[in-house]
């Protein structure tokens, strides 16, 4: 680094004050605005994804599909296979499977489940709703039905059952009451209400039931089997992968959260483009603002630079001191700018305890150290042109002689 | 005329333009100085004075001729080569001071120096300090060009000059925008450089009070030298 130039560049800075502070304010105002605007959209996509992910499954692994196939392919007559609408789909050796899953790296909780239909009696009042049957120990692996419980408790016997909130409105249903299950096998028994959730998502809440494994299998029929295994993984966006990696070692149907919820996906997506077009467009006006004022700063000092060539100062000098001055301005103003945001995010909620109508931002993901690197590059960039222009400056009609 | 000349220039030509429009500044000047000597180039306006020391200073290059300094040939030189020549051989003092005006008098003595070696040295600013001493500015090493006056900067001029100890300096019209006292200054202060530190100047100028002080005189017109 060449001390001379790096000196000159900062006297250059120091001799307009005024309008060196003028231009890091705006490097600063730029790089500010780079940093909300990740931390925004980082926090919105947090913020959307917690409250769709929290309390589904992240890969639902069944039995595949068995569609019509042709069995003898050519001649005359065909020979297709048919699906068997006689039987429910069920995973009918399902334990070999569990040991696998569980050691795929990502999968965080698993949770094998007899699934149904059925409909609650009470009186007159019938309401169709779906069974799950979970593994005791399992019941909150997927969603947190011990956090959302709003009365009674969440263990679940033989003979209780865990109805949703809205469901109990619907019916009137208190803890401690009995209602009569019927299951479209056929199948009917009396339960008594052992808890009320509430999870915040309405179908859940007026449609799920919850019980225990061993009575769903008598209710519907599924002596060995089971409906589905459940699971959750970590990182969450990782569950296409996952699900992937599953289908090809267990050979069931895994579907991803992702494949049922491609129009979250699409938003967040589009959210994330828009954030980037807006950091580019603000790393954009940073690079032009710089240009312009080194392009004026060098015809401000054209007389300088000529006399300096003059007396010996090499083109490389002469480059070196104004992509220094511009890369200054860059780095102070970045600097300044990511304090001053990072000051400003500090009394903000984290994303998690956001309210609504609140802006979920999302400070550890303001992206400080790429805005400030960013800024710097494109600040030392903006300046490049310029000082090239300025070493080409010819002594003689700089100087005027 | 010595055998051993710091510089020489013969047939030396200058054109500006081209085709029918083409100007011819310098129509073939033969000349060679000797260290240490101190000589005033005399010329109306528009005789061709400022391009040949613009030539001689390697700022500009001449259309033809030969133009060699200490072995150096100079034509053919590239512009590289001509920079680092420039930096170490020669000294320049315009019409204007041309001072850098964010730095002090000090740093502006400093600034050839600097600039070559990429950095401020210790040795660097003692010289600048027995220079400014010199020139009788050693009082005025912290002001800013803005803060002095005219002869006391084109006086700071004349030691940035000499910064680089060069063999030669060429001065353009170094006391046109002065008064009558400073300018005498300027002069009597140029005179006793070169005959403490040997340095050969020249110096254009449309001033005979000016060139009496030189010890040789060459006088320009139409781009040729018509005495020396």
């Amino acid at each position: 680094m060449n001390r001379y130039a790096v000196k000159l560049a900062i006297r250059h800075l120091l001799a307009h004050p005024g309008q060196t502070a003028l231009l890091m304010a705006g490097v600063a105002l730029g790089v500010s605005v780079f940093i909300f605007m990740s931390a925004l959209i980082g926090g919105l996509a947090t913020l959307l994804t917690q409250r769709t992910v929290g309390s589904i499954p992240h890969a639902v692994l069944e039995m595949p599909d068995r569609d019509p196939s042709v069995l003898v392919p050519s001649g005359a007559a065909q020979v297709v296979l048919q699906k068997d609408l006689s039987r429910r789909d069920q995973i009918a050796i399902w334990q070999p499977a569990v040991p696998i899953i569980e050691k795929t790296p990502g999968v965080t909780a698993l949770s094998p489940q007899i699934r149904g239909s059925a409909f609650v009696e009470r009186g007159q009042a019938v309401a169709p709703v779906g069974v799950i049957g979970v593994q005791p120990g399992k019941l909150s692996d997927i969603a947190d039905i011990d956090g959302a419980m709003v009365d009674g408790t969440s263990t679940l016997p033989a003979d209780g059952i865990l109805i949703g909130s809205r469901l109990a409105g619907d019916l009137g249903l208190r803890v401690g009451q009995v209602v009569r299950l019927s299951s479209d096998r056929g199948r009917a028994r009396s339960f008594r209400i052992g808890g009320i959730f509430s999870l915040g998502i309405a179908s859940a809440d007026r449609q799920a039931v919850y019980m225990n494994f061993t009575t769903a299998r008598a209710l519907f029929d599924l002596p060995t089997g089971i409906s589905r295994i459940e699971i959750k993984v970590q990182p969450a966006t990782d569950a296409p992968r996952i699900a992937a990696a599953l289908r090809r070692s267990t050979g069931l149907k895994a579907t991803a959260w992702t494949e049922d919820n491609s129009q979250l996906f699409e938003g967040l997506d589009a959210q994330a483009r828009t954030g980037t077009i807006i950091k580019a467009f603000s790393l954009i006006t940073i690079v032009v603002g710089i240009a312009s004022a080194m392009l004026l700063s060098i015809v401000r000092r054209q007389a300088e630079i000529g006399i300096m060539r003059a007396m010996g100062a090499s083109k490389g000098l002469v480059v070196s001191i104004f992509v220094l001055e511009g890369t200054l301005i860059g780095l102070v103003g970045a600097v300044v700018g990511a304090l001053a945001a990072w000051l400003a995010l500090l009394p903000l909620p984290p994303v998690s305890e956001v309210r609504s109508g609140g802006l979920p931002i999302d400070r550890a993901q303001g992206d400080f150290l790429l805005a400030v690197t960013l800024t710097t590059l494109a600040a030392m960039l903006a300046s490049i042109l310029p000082a090239r222009n300025a070493a080409r400056i010819d002594p003689v009609e700089a100087i005027g002689q | 005329m010595s055998a051993d000349p710091i510089f020489s220039v013969s047939g030396l030509t200058k054109a500006f333009g081209e085709g029918e429009g083409e100007v011819l500044v310098l129509r073939g000047i033969d000349l060679a100085m000797e260290a240490g000597e101190m000589t005033a180039l005399l010329g109306p306006s528009g005789s061709g004075k400022s391009t040949l020391l613009t030539i001689l200073g390697t700022l500009m290059r001449a259309s033809g001729g030969s133009h060699a300094m200490l072995g150096v040939d100079l034509m053919h030189a590239s512009d590289a080569e001509r920079t680092e020549f420039r930096s170490r051989h020669l000294g320049f003092v315009f019409q204007f001071h041309h001072l850098l005006p964010d730095l002090s008098a000090l740093e502006n003595v400093m600034m050839p120096a600097a600039a070559a070696a990429g950095r401020e040295t210790r040795a660097m600013r003692s010289r600048a300090m027995d220079l400014l001493d010199a020139v009788g500015l050693a009082d005025r090493r912290d002001y800013r060009p803005s803060a002095m006056s005219g002869g006391q900067r084109q006086r700071a001029a004349v030691a940035r000059a000499l910064i680089n100890n060069p063999v030669l300096v060429l001065a353009d019209e170094p006391t046109g925008n002065l008064d009558r006292q400073s300018a005498d200054q300027v002069m009597d202060l140029i005179r006793s450089i070169n005959r403490t530190m040997a340095t050969s100047f020249l110096i254009s100028t449309h001033d005979e009070h000016i060139a009496a002080k030189c010890q040789r005189r060459i006088e320009l017109l139409d781009g040729r030298i018509v005495r020396s």
